[in-house]
């Protein structure tokens, strides 16, 4: 019986070393955000100037909307497009298949810093150049195959009875798909849409290669901000993000029960 | 309601043959079991039938309509399946309502119609329930209703009592019965298991290796199978093999064993004799195994196996072993390693050509 509380308290222990080990940078920053001196000095004394500050810092705001811009689109664009190729790569068989399904996992394994180059390398090519449609483009190849993946995934535990079924009811095709296979893969579509907006809500590098001054995303605008001289805005603005997305995240697991079943 | 025709019907995967020149007739309104192994193309004709494939040859009426080119959601027909095929996202009233929300039918007549579906398979009250908190029966109903409540042509049933369990299964088979009565509505049945053949269908149809074997009401199979595996596989069958006399068999070792009246066969060449283990009457000496007329042979008991209400003789014969089936309306019981002698009469004994 002894043991088996020491083990219970050690387990207790594990998880709340891995909880500081992911949030106390995180917890730090949003405090330093609501703290008076910029050089992170103590002690601690409230103040909400940063906040005050970043408001005024149109740069800042505008790469955030920016961001926010390209992730919806690529978002929307990615669940719609993988979704379609995933209920393809599962409903028929054709010529070269295999190979496709197989040619979409390299990518996420491709460093990032190389897609940039050579994403770069071709967008000159093409004259589609450097710029926020440049981005767009970038971040959708990114962020698709994750889209697939996922989606892929949950189609693996659908019934085909039940498409069958609903056939066998009157239903057509399309009838099937929205009633019955979409449904059901919804929390992968759910998934993959959050995958796909946190790769381009994220990206860096590949923005980095393909953003002109002036038109950028955040990341890449924050890394300028940092280069010229560290200012707690930026921790302000990144509180902002966590809070939102984290919302965002608990909201939709809740919604989608991840994690445990119906 | 209509019945079903299928005139000639082949389909074949690759190299194999799933379906062989079937042709068989399902008369309106009459309860039909597909019967036969795995790998027979019982399943491959039921989903010709219902339109989820198409044959390479032949053709399927319903009604008299030619439908072997219709796809399944124009055929107008309903389908159980072996996982019952529940849509997990929605209740119970709404998997049964939605043959009669896709083809656009008014609220008001879906809500009445799944009403009286529901109660005809006795869950009135559970039209609010998800599928998963359902019990095994339950789902089996609610698949019932939402395959017959579009009132469709005919329906098909694919093994669906195979994941139930035995006292359960018993029940719906009797469910089924009274709810395809009900509604008389022509019903096609595949499964493996013999006795749900038997208790259920007007007519049984055999099927092996995509070919119909035999075909006709459960009596008549069982009691004139016309091919040892049609006499094996549905029900129990002792097989005697030999060379044929006309109206029966001599065995190898000289024994003759007459087969009942109608018994043709072309004397001289191979034929088997098929009698049912229940037919056959054991004793320990030939005065007291009954009338003297009949066929006879003398064998010992290999094995006995006590089954409360009857007992399996297990008879070693001329490096045979045969298998008698008693009732045990009596305390008498013979012993393992016994001398005893078998008696049947001609009527109980089928004569069949060598295969």
């Amino acid at each position: 019986m002894a043991t088996t509380r020491i083990l219970e308290r050690l387990g207790r222990l594990y998880i709340w070393l891995l909880l500081a080990f992911l949030y106390l940078p995180i917890i730090i920053m949003a405090l330093m955000s609501f703290n008076v001196s910029p050089f992170y000095q103590l002690p601690f004394e409230w103040t909400t100037e940063w906040y005050a500050s970043l408001w005024q810092n149109d740069q800042l705001i505008s790469a955030t909307w920016n961001s926010l811009e390209i992730a919806i689109i690529t978002t929307i664009i990615c669940v719609v497009l993988g979704s379609a190729a995933s209920l393809a790569l599962y409903r028929y068989e054709f010529r070269g298949k295999k190979i496709l399904q197989a040619l979409l996992f390299p990518p996420i394994a491709i460093p990032w810093l190389i897609t940039g180059t050579a994403m770069l390398i071709f967008f000159f090519g093409v004259g589609i150049g450097r710029g926020l449609f440049a981005i767009l483009l970038g971040h959708v190849a990114l962020a698709l195959p994750y889209v697939i993946v996922v989606v892929s995934a949950r189609l693996q535990t659908f019934a085909p009875e039940l498409e069958e079924a609903a056939r066998s009811l009157g239903a057509n095709q399309w009838q099937v798909t929205r009633r019955v296979t979409l449904p059901w893969i919804m929390p992968g579509v759910i998934a993959g849409g959050l995958f796909a907006f946190a790769v381009s809500f994220d990206q860096f590098v590949v923005s980095y290669f393909l953003s002109t001054p002036g038109q950028t995303t955040l990341p890449v605008e924050i890394y300028a901000a940092i280069r010229k001289g560290f200012t707690p805005e930026i921790n302000a603005v990144s509180t902002i993000i966590i809070v939102v997305s984290m919302a965002l995240m608990l909201l939709t697991a809740r919604f989608f029960k991840f994690g445990g079943e119906k | 309601m209509a019945g079903v025709q299928v005139s000639n019907v082949s389909r074949s995967f690759g190299a194999h043959k799933a379906l062989d020149d079937v042709s068989i007739d399902f008369a309106d309104g009459g309860f039909y079991a597909l019967l036969g192994p795995s790998g027979s193309g019982k399943t491959t004709l039921l989903r010709q039938i219902a339109g989820f494939d198409f044959p390479d040859s032949g053709r399927i009426a319903i009604g008299g309509e030619s439908v072997e080119r219709v796809p399944v959601e124009k055929r107008r027909i309903g389908m159980v399946f072996q996982n019952y095929a529940l849509f997990p996202n929605m209740s119970v009233a709404d998997n049964v309502a939605f043959g009669l929300s896709v083809r656009g039918e008014a609220k008001a007549v879906i809500a009445a119609e799944v009403k009286r579906a529901l109660e005809l398979v006795q869950l009135g009250k559970l039209g609010g329930r998800r599928p998963h908190q359902l019990s095994g029966g339950q789902r089996q109903r609610v698949a019932l209703a939402r395959a017959i409540v579009t009132k469709p042509r005919v329906l098909l049933l694919d093994e669906p009592l195979g994941a139930l369990d035995k006292a359960l299964r018993v029940d719906m088979q009797i469910e089924l019965k009274r709810i395809q009565r009900e509604i008389g509505i022509t019903t096609i049945f595949v499964t493996h298991d013999q006795e749900e053949a038997l208790t259920m269908s007007d007519r049984i149809g055999i099927l092996r290796d995509g070919r119909l074997v035999q075909e006709g009401p459960p009596e008549e199979i069982y009691d004139s199978p016309k091919s040892e595996f049609a006499a094996t596989f549905l029900g129990d069958a002792n097989i005697l093999r030999g060379d044929s006399t006309g109206t029966g068999i001599r065995l190898p070792d000289g024994t003759a064993i007459a087969a009942g009246a109608g018994a043709t066969l072309a004397a001289g060449a191979k034929a088997s004799c098929a009698v049912r283990p229940e037919r056959i009457r054991i004793a320990t000496d030939a005065g007291s195994a009954g009338r003297a007329n009949g066929n006879m042979l003398r064998g010992q008991i290999s094995k006995r196996i006590f089954a409360g209400n009857n007992s399996t003789y297990f008879v070693e014969r001329d490096g045979q072993t045969l298998k008698v089936i008693v009732q045990n309306t009596g305390i008498e019981r013979l012993a393992e390693g016994q001398d005893v002698v078998l008696r049947w009469s001609p009527e109980s004994t089928v004569l069949i050509a060598a295969s």
